[in-house]
């Protein structure tokens, strides 16, 4: 069985963005970038698909800018066999990446596709949804637990009310959440290894798919800032000013 | 212009965040609601005032909110709306993309503020920034939090009710089981008071030290990441980035840290506490009121201050 992972670049999860000062966006000249949490979780769960014996081969792939390989590489590292660049300088959105996926699994035609459940840098927690939509496949999203068996995904959903289990026919979309593995770290052979490994560059144009966005940034913003308040030296202290000064008890 | 509001229901009820998202769609047109389940959840969505109508979906799929049938018929909805609407929440979140996908529509998703029926705030980076957005989509599809708009009431409407359906399509997943966290708390989304836990409340065991305190101020119970993946309570408690986003009255966090991932889900709320027995732990740059202290010393106190308060 095949599985696609798509991996993101985005801003090191540890770094603080900074809103650039003339509104247009956030900082990302000379900031630590790395590949997005949950698709390293994503990977993790394709690696470990691989050790067991059901999958055979695991494709990564990523959407950006050139530096994007190095996101790439780091798949490699940890586990995938291949690697897809589609190169463009436009910020595509999750239907625009949706739509290059698409156009990726009627190329690959994998069994699984296996995303984050969110890029933590547009927050938008979409492009598995939609691509299991373009493609009328099921979906089982904010994974914490996957087992594959008969030809199909049994998927366990972190929902709001606690924990649900789906069943889906494969082929399938998952998106990882955080507690579906914990992913490895790239071993220093393992590094090298992937250096190897085949890395193809391809643009959306060649698939045939136009990403332009639908949506135009008007502006960015910091958000209104929180003021550090003041330290109390008791509990009793604590609430005798949320009773009288703050009211809220 | 009309718009369609996909309601998520709990015990018969509507929840709270759906009636945000009421208010937040009244702020763009007409307002037609969409609901899965029993004709009790249908007339109780028909009862919240500034609704002209409720779309009951009455097929299997729908029952347990599977997202390929339900998507399916939102898609097949959407053609006599402009906006299609539900408060950020798993189901919308699992729901409104694919059925945004279908109708070749880039979703908005946590709107905070509309500006006007094409414009929309949202924070991206976990909060660390706002941007303000324009959809030149014919449609648009969003997902509003729930804590930034007030809920609309309850009771008082009196819509009509009609049953759709969602198009034959394969099945291609199937419900298996659901484990409900159970909780006799409020919820989180819609407490007034939040009392969160983090590592520092070492173990599953001591997590339950907050229950008194919670027990006292009629709390929710919320945690940290580190506090979940440690196995002290369900992954439903986690607020955040990535868990609940949550604005209470009063936030109290005890034993954790506040990375900026936690932060992003609580920095809301009015009045922010912390405990934490480290000075220079973070939480403290956006706490209201700060107390440096080891949490199991100070969790009793707590306690009996609050007795004696009265
Ligand atoms: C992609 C991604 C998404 C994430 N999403 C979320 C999210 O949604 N929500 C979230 O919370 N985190 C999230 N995180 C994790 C986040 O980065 C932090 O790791 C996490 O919030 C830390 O939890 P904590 O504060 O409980 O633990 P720690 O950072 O370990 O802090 C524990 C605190 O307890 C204090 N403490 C210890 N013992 C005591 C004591 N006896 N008395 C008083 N204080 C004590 C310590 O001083 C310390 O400040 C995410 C991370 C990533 C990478
Ligand atoms: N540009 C991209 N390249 C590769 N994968 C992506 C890209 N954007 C989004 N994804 C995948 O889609 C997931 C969800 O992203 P999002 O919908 O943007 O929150 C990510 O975790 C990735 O797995």
């Amino acid at each position: 069985m095949k599985v696609l992972v798509p991996v993101k670049r985005v801003i090191d999860f540890n770094i603080k963005p900074r809103v650039k000062a003339d509104g247009t966006g956030v900082e990302t000249a000379g900031v630590k970038m790395s590949m997005n949490p949950f698709d390293e979780i994503a990977v993790e769960e394709a690696v470990r698909l691989k050790e067991k014996g059901i999958a055979t081969e695991i494709v990564a792939v990523s959407i950006g800018v050139q530096q994007a390989q190095d996101t790439l590489r780091t798949a490699l590292a940890m586990g995938a066999d291949r690697a897809i660049l589609v190169l463009t300088d436009v910020a595509v959105e999750p239907l625009g990446v949706a739509k290059v996926l698409k156009a990726l699994v009627a190329k690959e035609s994998p069994d699984l596709v296996i995303l984050g459940k969110q890029a933590i840098d547009d927050d938008m927690n979409a492009t598995g949804q939609m691509l299991a939509g373009l493609l009328g496949w099921a979906q089982g999203t904010f994974a914490s637990k996957v087992e594959i068996a008969d030809g199909r995904a049994v998927v366990t959903r972190e929902i709001d009310g606690g924990l649900e289990t789906v069943s889906l026919a494969l082929p399938a979309i998952v998106t990882a959440d955080l507690r579906l593995n914990e992913p490895r770290y790239a071993s220093l052979p393992n590094i090298m290894k992937a250096r190897k490994k085949p890395m193809e560059t391809v643009a959306p144009g060649d698939l045939g798919v136009d990403v332009t966005p639908r949506l135009t940034i008007v502006s960015v913003a910091e958000p209104p800032a929180r003021k550090a308040g003041v330290k109390v030296e008791s509990a009793a202290d604590l609430v005798a000013r949320l009773r009288n000064e703050a009211k809220v008890i | 212009m009309t718009v369609l509001v996909l309601l998520d229901h709990e015990a018969g009820a509507i929840r709270q965040a759906s009636r945000s998202a009421v208010t937040a769609a009244l702020a763009l047109g007409d307002v037609h609601a969409l609901v899965t389940g029993d004709a009790a959840v249908a007339a109780a969505a028909a009862r919240i005032p500034g609704i002209a109508q409720v779309l009951r979906a009455t097929d299997a799929g729908s029952a347990h909110d599977l997202a390929e049938p339900l998507a399916a018929l939102v898609a097949s909805l959407a053609g006599e709306y402009s906006h299609i609407v539900a408060a950020s929440g798993a189901t919308a979140k699992n729901v409104l993309p694919r059925a945004a996908a279908l109708l070749d529509v880039q979703p908005i998703p946590d709107v905070v503020s509309v500006v006007d029926a094409e414009t929309f705030v949202r924070p991206i980076y976990a909060g660390s920034a706002l941007a303000t957005v324009r959809s030149s989509d014919a449609k648009k599809v969003l997902t509003v939090r729930a804590s930034n708009f007030d809920p609309a009431p309850a009771e008082g409407g009196s819509a009509a009710v009609r049953d759709v359906t969602a198009p034959e399509a394969p099945a291609v997943s199937e419900f298996v089981s659901i484990e409900r966290s159970k909780s006799e708390r409020p919820e989180l989304d819609s407490a007034r008071v939040i009392v969160s836990g983090g590592r520092g409340m070492q173990n599953e065991e001591n997590f339950k030290r907050l229950e008194p305190l919670a027990d006292r101020l009629g709390a929710a119970i919320g945690a940290s990441r580190a506090a979940v993946d440690a196995g002290f309570v369900p992954n439903d408690y986690q607020v955040g980035q990535t868990g609940k986003i949550v604005a209470p009255e009063l936030y109290i966090a005890v034993g954790i840290s506040g990375a900026i991932q936690h932060l992003a889900g609580m920095k809301d709320s009015k009045v922010i506490v912390a405990i934490n027995k480290d000075p220079e732990a973070p939480i403290f740059q956006v706490a209201d009121y700060g107390l440096v202290g080891d949490l199991f010393e100070v969790l009793p106190q707590l306690e009996a201050a609050l007795d004696k308060a009265g």
